[in-house]
């Protein structure tokens, strides 16, 4: 048994495993990455649009500050984030665009003097100012009241990604490549590292650190329609359920992305409709505007989302061979913006649709996009549940995003939490707990019951095929687990996943190729994949309300009375077919901003108790505290500097600051 | 998995392809490389993507490609199809002939049939060319960042949208002869960095590591590299810069 030693191990060399090792690394600590693929292959590559940061550079920008971004995040959230993770969220974001900045990616840049943008489906002069002319500019996306998402043409997600990339190797920070982690190494109470495979050879290893970050991205490839990457199978998050004492949180909060090209499902970014873009339904009609008066286009995604499926069932869908659609028209974006903007819309359109953005529609329909639940971890990023394990990125239930993530708001979180996550960890090495003091009989153990896991699989001579239990799981989670939900067909996706589950122990495979065999692989993930699924279905099955992207048609309002908490999910028994489900209440007395309407979608929430007391808190200390600066007035709300690493605890500066 | 859509008309009766893949096990060297053909129904728009995954999921579940993003813009899945290089996510067969041909990208360490390491290579010339930004001292995160001219941030983008998918690799004379060439990747990315106000080398830095046959001159301008880059990098033109500037330094 090989066993490589490190300090710090970070499953997943996406933005977010790759931050937090840099963070990790820069405090002398030895970190290895593990990435399933090459580093900047991975799915952070395909965020497109941009990366929100309160900079206010831009026009349109002018006025926001952190205050604004986190009250967005919050309503986004539909309530159900933790606050206190979105300010520090809020106040950090703009030092990492910078960071970024200095570090190399090309952000676009204010132009000072006039120019035109199509604004609500119009031609609209707008004067950027010449003290801004050069820094970072911003566009305009779904769910927020400022323009506030820096970008890099829609290759935002690229630039970033290479360039932290890149300085994790100038920091010569090792990636083993094509690894995946299979197990943690636990005693049910410390976290020790993981049993490695590799993916070129099929053999097994130990790595054992002091620290072990997962950073593994989301869950995507649950779903048949997905916008995500096919690595994106949440195994990272399914190790951490495997142990019987991690929680996953919120696995029920699924984002659907408004504009996945139909029917493949790849994604074209919410800037398309940031930057003036318009959805269209079978007649060509504008049809947001009649939903959603107030933000039409740019409500948050769960909203367009629904309503898009509304409309659709509404027969104003357009008919296609493979289902229904609606179009995203950019044509009035012009040419020149779309080749400059929206290039790899353009290319994406051109490759996989055969048409000319800037002159024909596109065929467009929701599809599964973002995983807000995840690996439940506190405000530092340590994983509940085991001692030495954190956790960052989409793999982790930080909880900023709550029941729905605004657009810009995930590559945003996976380099701000890799900076503080990252920092807690070289903290915890530092402490007495971050020892090492492993025995080689609990690696060897682990080590061996993931080998006899393995052996089973490719020895197993059942009649069932990974690759049909797979079609079936993904086919079931997005006809019965999607955008619109009911009790009624929640318990039959329910049944049905509990069904392939029983069915998954029976495999037979047809390869017994030596080395890397797909085959085996993937047999062996599924069965991990089908205990995700299940804390989606079964924790949205008891979800008796509507909350963000959770929409439960038989309980359409969201319930604060009842449901002002967050799924714990963890499957202490591996013989069970169903996860066992806790709750943690959200507290609402200690909330900077108390529950209400989000200033778009439904406005029928049923009130908890506690809201009309702490509201009228609020506005007491808001009143008390009337002509004090704002950095006083939240201090007195919400404190969270102190959470925060030193160097990240400054005020950060925008144009027009008084000198 | 759904097939893709594409307006025009569809045949009446779907076309049969035959697949013809290279396949090759390292883990079993006694097995020589051998071409061995799948047949498969053609979908509505299908792609590469979707015709490898319906061979493996029905034909044989040992078959090895890598896909990861399925969108064009990884860079995880080029492949030569038909004798070039491609990615075969957004290769559709429709444009294909009855008939396809893969084989794996020459030049890199192969991994099994049409699976082979472009991110160990990549890295390697990442370490080599250096290619990041040098960072002197901390940045300071509270104050306003550094100001560029947009128009220059713009022509970064242009060179950073390279996804170091290796095509280029695979399309040129020169890598066929010369391991350790650097190729359009490598000198792109000093380009990149050459254009980059943030960078502070100099050419007779950058000069230090591509002023020889391995790097710059190395290139015979059979451009290759130009032609089959799938993101249309303006690999040409930068080449040509880049040898103009790189050969005024060897002069001084």
């Amino acid at each position: 048994m090989e066993i490589i030693h490190s300090d710090v191990l970070v499953i997943g060399g996406g933005l977010a495993g790759l931050r937090a090792a840099l963070a990790a690394r820069k405090r002398g600590r030895e970190v290895i990455v593990l990435s399933l693929v090459p580093p900047k292959r991975s799915h952070s590559a395909a965020a497109q649009g941009g990366m929100q940061a309160s900079l206010a550079n831009a026009a349109r920008g002018a006025g926001d500050n952190e205050d604004v971004h986190f009250e967005d995040t919050v309503r986004g959230s539909d309530w159900g984030c933790d606050q206190e993770v979105a300010r520090l969220f809020a106040h950090v974001a703009p030092k990492a665009v910078r960071e970024l900045a200095a570090w190399g990616v090309p952000w676009n840049r204010v132009e000072a003097g006039a120019r035109t943008a199509i604004v609500d489906g119009k031609p609209v002069v707008i004067e950027e100012p010449a003290a801004a002319h050069g820094l970072i500019t911003a566009r305009d996306f779904g769910g927020t009241r400022q323009w506030r998402t820096c970008y890099v043409a829609d290759g935002t997600g690229h630039a970033m990604l290479y360039t932290v990339s890149d300085q994790s190797i100038a920091a010569g920070i090792p990636v083993h490549e094509r690894r995946e982690a299979v197990a943690l190494i636990h005693d049910g109470e410390r976290c020790h590292g993981a049993i490695v495979r590799d993916l070129t050879n099929g053999r097994l290893c130990a790595y054992v650190a002091r620290a072990t970050c997962i950073a593994s991205g989301g869950f995507g490839r649950l779903y048949q329609v997905t916008t995500n990457a096919v690595i994106n199978e949440g195994i990272g998050a399914a190790i951490a359920l495997d142990t019987g004492v991690v929680p996953l949180a919120n696995m029920e909060a699924v984002q659907f992305h408004p504009t996945a090209i139909f029917p493949a499902g790849i994604l074209v970014t919410e800037g398309c409709r940031g930057d003036g873009g318009l959805l269209r339904d079978v007649d060509g009609h504008r049809f947001m505007p009649d939903y959603e008066p107030e933000k039409k286009e740019l409500a948050s995604r769960d909203v367009v989302s629904r309503r898009m499926e509304a409309h659709i069932r509404a027969g104003k869908g357009v008919a296609h061979p493979y289902g229904e659609h609606l179009w995203l028209d950019i044509t009035l974006l012009g040419a020149a913006h779309i080749e400059r903007k929206l290039r790899e819309v353009k290319e994406i359109s051109q490759y996989f649709l055969g048409i000319d953005p800037a002159k024909q529609w596109i065929p467009v329909r929701p599809a599964q996009h973002y995983s807000m639940g995840g690996i439940r971890t506190d405000a530092h990023g340590a994983a509940r549940g085991l001692k030495g394990l954190f956790a960052c990125g989409e793999a982790a239930c930080w909880d900023l995003h709550g029941f729905n993530r605004l657009g810009g708001n995930s590559v945003a979180e996976t380099v701000v939490s890799g900076m503080i996550v990252g920092e807690a960890i070289a903290d915890f090495c530092a402490t007495p707990a971050g020892e090492l003091t492993v025995s080689t009989a609990l690696i060897r153990r682990c080590f061996e019951r993931a080998q006899a896991e393995f052996a089973g699989i490719a020895e197993s001579r059942g009649k069932e095929n990974a690759a049909l239990l797979l079609r079936e799981m993904q086919a079931t989670m997005t006809a019965r687990v999607g955008i619109v939900r009911h009790g009624d067909t929640l318990h039959t996706a329910v049944d049905a996943l509990q069904g392939l589950l029983r069915r998954s122990l029976d495999l037979g495979l047809r390869s017994s190729r030596p080395g890397a065999n797909p085959e085996l692989t993937q047999a062996w993930r599924l069965r991990k994949m089908l205990k995700l699924a299940l804390c989606v279905a079964w924790g949205a099955l008891q979800r008796t309300e509507s909350r963000g992207a959770h929409y439960r048609e038989d309980f359409p309002r969201r319930n604060d009375a009842d449901w002002l908490k967050r799924t714990l999910a963890t499957w202490p028994d591996p013989e069970l077919t169903l996860p066992a489900l806790a709750y943690e209440a959200l507290d609402v007395t200690r909330m900077e901003l108390p529950p209400g309407w989000r200033g778009y979608g439904a406005r029928d929430a049923i009130e908890h108790p506690l809201t009309t007391a702490r509201q009228a808190e609020v506005d007491a200390i808001r009143a008390r505290l009337a002509g004090a600066d704002r950095h006083t007035v939240q201090d007195a709300l919400l404190p969270f500097r102190d959470l925060l690493p030193p160097h990240l605890r400054g005020a950060n500066a925008r144009l027009g600051d008084p000198a | 998995m759904i097939p893709l859509l594409r307006h025009s008309a569809r045949p009446s009766r779907p076309r049969r392809l035959t697949l013809q893949i290279l396949r090759y096990n390292p883990a079993t060297p006694e097995i020589a490389p051998y071409l061995q053909d799948f047949a498969i129904d053609e979908s509505d728009g299908m792609t590469l993507f979707i015709a490898l995954n319906e061979i493996r999921a029905s034909q044989d579940p040992s078959l090895q490609f890598d896909f990861v993003c399925r969108a064009g813009i990884c860079g995880s899945c080029a492949m030569l199809v038909d004798g070039r290089p491609a990615l075969a996510c957004r290769t559709l067969t429709r444009d294909c002939g009855p008939r396809i041909v893969l084989a794996p990208l020459p030049f890199f360490e192969l991994i099994g049939d049409l699976s082979v390491n472009t991110g160990k290579w990549m890295r390697g010339t990442a370490e080599r060319l250096q290619t990041w930004i040098a960072q002197t001292q901390p940045v300071d995160l509270d104050a306003l960042e550094a100001r560029m001219e947009p128009a220059l941030a713009e022509a970064i983008y242009e060179l950073d949208r390279c996804i170091e998918c290796g095509c280029c690799i695979a399309a040129c004379g020169t890598a066929q002869m010369r391991e350790d060439f650097v190729g359009a990747v490598g000198l792109n990315k000093i380009a990149r960095f050459r254009l980059d106000p943030r960078d502070t080398r100099s050419d007779a830095d950058f000069y230090e590591l591509i002023g020889d046959d391995n790097g710059v001159f190395g290139c015979m301008s059979l451009l290759g590299c130009h032609d089959f880059c799938p993101k249309q990098l303006p690999l040409q033109t930068q080449i040509a810069f880049l040898r103009r500037k790189m050969a005024v330094e060897g002069w001084r």
